[in-house]
């Protein structure tokens, strides 16, 4: 079985490749690539225009199912993923029960092989049903297929296990990713501690809140030697403590969300609920720090936290609103509109924060065009104008700030495991 | 008393102090005046409102404001309904838009709701299509208190422009503090908060106010002392170490006044009072103290903001001719 890709710019940072050219896959993975491919194919794609990448590879995602089905399933989780070029996400362990031992890490591998759209690496509990109390039996859930443990959604507060697990975790060759939040400083807040908390009368969460932990959960990785990446950096001192961890030569990788990136705390002035997300929306010192972050490699990934909650659970008074939003399907725009367009990053940065860099820090061996590897593949219309309306959602919730927004650039087609998903924007 | 011929008002909510201008403020105000008029008649009423449905929804507990709004509705001869969240439907559950989606279903005109949540009001504006008055939401905006604050000084001291005002307290969580700030500032006054440096909020100062933590230096010069109450509460959650150390350091008492204050300061105070806590017996009772006035000048501001809200685009004048 032989898809060939045309004329596209093929860009791939693993291999410093940015040139335009044909791409080949022969029996689910690349097998030549470059120049212009004289080859019959049961299938021809024209990327012409058109940019051919390795696959989208989200390091923080909320799949519902098992125990939310109602608001999202593997399902309808991996079709937004498809629509929004990931072709690989990490489901986080925070579902109902907790994905805390080999069996759950194999049910979502299973899973995915059923709906065959996307696939997932399940992400394991650190503690099990995240309680903070006991770790979990790592060596069983690396081997059942857990690339990283995190007890995200929630940081372990017990420094001495946190120490410990992270020692264990690092033996079974596991990475950390430490959700940091320190339950105490965020004192039931909603929003971002500034001038608007203030304007708004919304209890306020600190930046220390977050930065505070970042500094902790280094330092313990520090001394257990363990592979550490900080999820859902939010706050410019946080990046300032990884970027002097780096410095030193830590272990440590860190994420952003595309709507810490494009998003200030003044825009809840409209007390959007949709906007309620943890860690929170922060000032323009932060998103700026944290685009400056993206652009000296400080900050390694894009990562969504794609986090679908049902309409009725979001349209409630602000206090009682769960936090989270939705973005698989929006992420790469955002990301162009915001970072390209505004010159903080060009394509071979995008991608590599996208594909390349997340699937380094997994060991997964993707993220790349390399001959040989599993073809997992998009072709993105940069150019391309579209509107982010209801209609459009693939996911099972719509809880996005974004809705109504005009959108640039839009992943069209995706091949996973050297099988056309999506073709012309249309799931197959 | 000056009438504003130019100015109409043309907003189907208050929700707040802080999108109003200078003219709106003034507006309300000065119609307040007429109405404060009507109710010093034998029989305090108004046909204006017959047949408007006014909803009081409160899902905070309230004596002043609630009593208030309901009267002015009265006043204006509007029927009125009062629900409390502690004795309706949100015990069993209920969300707050299909209470509100329910209760417009019969055919009402306005809702008045006080809620504990910052931003309830603009919530419950996208779910309906009656008008919306905020009574207070969370720590975010009291409006209505604002208005009948600014009344009271105006009524006792003439012009706002220029004069001293200082709000004490707890800063941090308070929806009066807010709502005076934008009040006194857009009408041209000089603002200060006082209060324990752990309860007033970050970057207020960009609000327009001074920031101070010694309360002398809060009193020398004011020409007004708005007193907040404080939440006895707030004590536990590691705020302030005690009431007693709060009372030394914040406490208004004619002791304080004697030594810093000018003579013709004017003692204001929401309500309701922490007696000897914020403000010392002889103070709240005191010759200071216009706290009973704002209650009084609280019924006719709200009957303002009714008639207002119920007759957009209207102009005053005209109205004021026909009488």
């Amino acid at each position: 079985m032989k898809i060939l890709i045309k004329n596209g710019r093929l860009i791939d940072p693993s291999q410093n490749i940015d040139s335009k050219g044909d791409l080949l896959i022969e029996n689910g993975k690349i097998s030549q690539i470059g120049g212009q491919i004289k080859e019959q194919a049961s299938e021809t794609i024209n990327a012409d225009g058109k940019i051919i990448s390795s696959g989208f590879v989200d390091m923080h995602t909320h799949l519902r199912e098992p125990g939310r089905e109602d608001a999202e399933t593997i399902e309808t989780g991996l079709t937004a993923a498809i629509m929004g070029g990931f072709t690989t996400v990490c489901a986080m362990p925070n579902t109902e029960p907790a994905c805390d031992s080999q069996g759950h890490v194999k049910f979502l591998l299973d899973r995915a092989r059923e709906v065959k759209l996307a696939n997932i690496l399940p992400v394991g509990a650190i503690t099990k049903n995240r309680e903070g109390k006991r770790m979990t039996e790592m060596k069983e859930l690396k081997e059942a297929g857990s690339p990283a443990v995190s007890d995200d959604g929630s940081s372990v507060e017990d420094a001495e296990l946190l120490r410990r697990a992270m020692e264990y975790a690092s033996m079974v060759d596991l990475l950390v990713i430490s959700h940091c939040e320190d339950k105490a400083l965020f004192a039931g807040g909603v929003m971002n501690e500034g001038y608007f908390s203030t304007l708004l009368g919304l209890a306020p969460i600190p930046a220390e809140a977050e930065s505070t932990i970042v500094e902790r959960d280094i330092r313990l990785a520090e001394l257990a030697g363990a592979r550490l990446h900080i999820a859902h950096v939010s706050a410019a001192e946080s990046v300032e403590i990884i970027r002097n961890a780096k410095k030193r030569g830590v272990k440590v990788t860190a994420e952003v969300t595309p709507h810490h990136f494009t998003l200030t705390d003044e825009a809840l002035k409209t007390y959007d609920t949709n906007l309620k997300v943890n860690p929170p929306l922060r000032s323009s010192k932060d998103t700026e720090a944290l685009k400056k972050g993206l652009k000296d490699g400080t900050i390694d990934v894009i990562a969504t936290d794609h986090a679908p909650h049902l309409e009725s659970e979001k349209e409630k008074e602000f206090n009682y609103a769960p936090f989270g939003m939705i973005g698989l399907e929006t992420a790469l725009s955002l990301g162009v509109m915001e970072l390209i367009e505004k010159k903080y990053l060009d394509w071979p940065e995008l991608i590599r924060k996208l594909s390349a860099n997340p699937s380094k820090i997994l060991k997964y061996g993707r993220g790349t065009l390399e001959k040989g590897r599993v073809a997992d593949l998009v072709i993105i219309d940069p150019k391309k104008e579209w509107s982010y309306t209801k209609e459009t959602i693939k996911s099972h919730s719509s809880n996005s700030p974004f809705l109504g927004w005009k959108m640039t650039a839009k992943v069209t087609d995706v091949i996973v495991g050297g099988k056309v998903v999506m073709k012309e924007e249309i799931i197959i | 008393m000056k009438k504003n011929t130019n100015i109409k008002w043309t907003k189907k909510h208050l929700l707040g102090i802080e999108e109003l201008s200078k003219e709106e403020i003034l507006l309300i105000l000065d119609q307040a005046e007429s109405f404060k008029e009507v109710l010093k008649r034998p029989i305090p009423k108004v046909p204006t409102l017959r047949g408007k449905t006014i909803v009081n929804l409160f899902c905070e507990a309230s004596t002043r404001t609630r009593s208030s709004f309901e009267l002015a509705a009265k006043r204006l001869s509007a029927d009125t309904l009062n629900i409390a969240a502690s004795s309706s439907s949100f015990l069993k559950g209920e969300t707050l838009k299909d209470t509100a989606r329910n209760i417009e279903a019969m055919n009402i005109d306005m809702i008045i709701m006080r809620h504990s949540c910052s931003g309830a009001p603009h919530f419950l504006a996208r779910c309906i299509d009656a008008s919306v008055v905020n009574a207070g939401d969370g720590a975010h905006e009291h409006p209505t208190q604002a208005l009948l604050d600014a009344f009271t000084i105006r009524e006792k001291l003439g012009n706002i422009k220029g004069l001293n005002v200082s709000i004490i307290g707890d800063i941090a969580h308070s929806r009066v503090a807010r709502s005076n700030i934008w009040a006194l500032t857009k009408l041209g006054a000089k603002v200060t908060v006082c209060g324990p440096k752990t309860l007033i909020p970050v970057q207020i100062e960009k609000m327009g106010v001074k920031v101070t933590y010694d309360i002398a230096e809060a009193v020398e010069g004011a020409d007004v002392l708005n007193v907040l109450r404080i939440q006895l509460e707030r004590q536990e959650k590691a705020l302030f170490p005690s009431i007693r150390e709060y009372i030394k350091c914040f406490g208004i008492t004619e002791e304080l006044l004697d030594k810093y204050a000018k003579k013709e300061i004017i003692i204001m105070h929401p309500g309701p009072i922490n007696r000897g806590v914020e403000l010392s017996q002889d103070v709240a009772d005191g010759k200071y103290s216009v706290i009973l006035h704002q209650v009084t000048n609280g019924v006719a501001v709200r009957m303002a903001v009714l008639f207002l809200l119920s007759h957009i685009k209207t102009s005053i004048v005209e109205e004021k001719a026909e009488k």
